[in-house]
């Protein structure tokens, strides 16, 4: 359901999540292992997320971060071991409880930036002025007033990556996962759009299972950091960062707190990937 | 402008060049053929001018034949293509026989296709038909299948059924692919429409051509000819634009 606020970020949460259970976000991956043909990408895994925290994973190049979204999102299924979003385990219910943004934003090019947002209202059969109403009243509060009807190859980097995210958003599902989804952002834009994620997650709080190669990105926005090894991945070590999203990622990120939890992390990076 | 300018340029100096050498014989002489067998260009034009009627009534005739056939090709191709691309079997079973239907020559079936449907418009429409489905069947079966992968993982992951996924992913990425077969059959349309009429008929730019042919009226063959490319040159160019119109994302 949504209302029209006056007051963007101060509102409570008013796109929902369907009414799921409030069990409905958590994520329970138990010893999972995974193969491509001969290529072994992940080995023995287990991973858990409480609702409404952010898990990081950060990871050498390759050790299977996206494979093993696609696996939690019920695009594939592991080898071994299960996978359960909250009462969940079978692919097509977790399918259900999870929204992918995978690395490339994959804005629709013959969609404006609305109807990208509202993919998902559409698919559920809402007709296309409902749709975009609802779309709508989010480009207000996030910042992308004015855009609307703008195609995806007017919109820069940034703009086009907070679309993505939106139309995740929109999907009302429990559970995020975000793949590598700056990576493609130019480092400025990638601290923007960090903060602007943090205060998105604020009012829209989701479980997020975020995988980066940025180990900054991962402490400043995640609850827990999960360090996994080189291919095939396996977990070689959890980080609990201090001030999770804070409100001035600058300061938050520059606390010798901070520096010493990536020293820590980088650490735990060198020793996975020997 | 100027994009027209050369090709323009061209045409000119080929028709001029052409003219001078017909209107002296020294065409004829060169290619060792009767004068009469290489009108000028401006016999042509003078032709074009006096039967104007004639022509434009058979052109009538001729154009006709082109759109329906073209118009159940366009149908029946993109509902294959869909139907080839939904279902791997579909595809493994038909798909070479698609590509077979191909290399029959239009000349062994055409006779089979009067025989069936007569005289009348039925056999022409099956000949163009026949031969604007393969591109159109295998362009947009093309498109469809180019589609991004990711692309569809993200579409599922927002709750969209096969058909949505089919509407408002995969359609748009063939839309494109569609255009350049549905160009690439209009310009053959024509040389369809020609071997229908040879087959027989008794009217239409094809069966003036094989009259003037038997009677040796080159002129007024080639005025026919001049007609034929010119429609089928505003044919495609109306798909292009259309296609300019349609496909504003690229």
């Amino acid at each position: 359901m949504l209302t029209r606020t006056g007051a963007p970020t101060k509102e409570p949460l008013s796109i929902g999540t369907n009414g799921a259970p409030p069990d409905a976000g958590e994520v329970r991956v138990a010893a999972i292992d995974h193969a491509f043909a001969q290529l072994r990408v992940l080995a023995g895994l287990s991973l858990r997320a409480a609702p409404h925290e952010v898990l990081g994973i950060v990871g050498p190049s390759g050790c299977g971060k996206s494979t093993l979204l696609e696996l939690i999102a019920g695009l594939r299924e592991p080898d071994v071991g299960t996978i359960a979003v909250g009462t969940a385990a079978e692919p097509t219910e977790r399918l259900a409880r999870c929204a992918y943004l995978p690395q490339r934003d994959l804005l629709l090019p013959w969609y404006s930036a609305i109807d990208n947002a509202a993919l998902a209202l559409r698919n559920r059969g809402l007709g296309r002025a409902e749709a975009r109403r609802r779309a709508g009243q989010l480009f207000e509060r996030f910042g992308l007033e004015g855009f609307e009807r703008s195609r995806p190859s007017e919109l820069s980097g940034g703009m086009r990556q907070r679309v993505a995210f939106l139309r995740t958003l929109i999907a009302g599902k429990p559970v995020l996962l975000l793949d590598e989804p700056f990576a493609s952002l130019d480092a400025i834009t990638r601290g923007e759009m960090q903060a602007w994620l943090a205060g998105a997650l604020a009012t829209e709080p989701r479980t997020v299972i975020l995988v980066t190669h940025d180990v900054e990105e991962a402490l400043y926005l995640s609850d827990r950091v999960a360090v996994l090894s080189s291919r095939p991945g396996r977990l070689v070590s959890e980080l609990t960062p201090l001030a999770p999203r804070a409100s001035d990622r600058a300061a938050a990120i520059t606390t010798p707190e901070f520096g010493a939890l990536r020293a820590e992390a980088m650490r735990a990076l060198r020793e996975g990937s020997r | 402008m100027r994009r027209y300018l050369l090709p323009a340029a061209v045409l000119a100096s080929l028709v001029a060049a052409w003219q001078l050498a017909a209107s002296t014989g020294l065409l004829a002489n060169v290619l060792n053929l009767e004068d009469f067998l290489v009108p000028a260009p401006s016999e042509i034009a003078k032709t074009l001018g006096e039967d104007r009627s004639l022509l434009a009534d058979n052109a009538w005739v001729t154009l006709k034949e082109v759109l329906l056939g073209f118009g159940c090709a366009l149908v029946a191709g993109l509902a294959f293509a869909v139907g080839l691309h939904l279902s791997e079997t579909l595809r493994r079973a038909f798909y070479p026989l698609i590509v077979a239907s191909q290399t029959i020559p239009i000349i062994a079936v055409a006779p089979i296709l009067v025989v069936w449907f007569g005289f009348g418009i039925g056999p022409k429409l099956a000949i163009i038909a026949l031969i604007c489905f393969f591109p159109i069947t295998v362009n947009t079966l093309d498109g469809l299948r180019s589609v991004d992968p990711d692309a569809v993982k993200m579409m599922r992951t927002l709750d969209a059924s096969r058909w949505a996924i089919l509407r408002r992913v995969e359609s748009p990425t063939a839309l494109p692919f569609a255009f350049s077969g549905a160009k690439i059959a209009v310009a053959v349309a024509v040389i369809g429409a020609v071997f229908g009429e040879w087959a027989g008929s008794s009217s239409g730019l094809g069966y003036l051509m094989q009259l003037d042919n038997a009677a040796l009226n080159t002129p007024r063959l080639w005025a026919s000819v001049t007609v034929l490319s010119a429609m089928a040159i505003l044919l495609f160019a109306l798909l292009a634009l259309l296609e300019r119109k349609v496909v504003t994302w690229r």
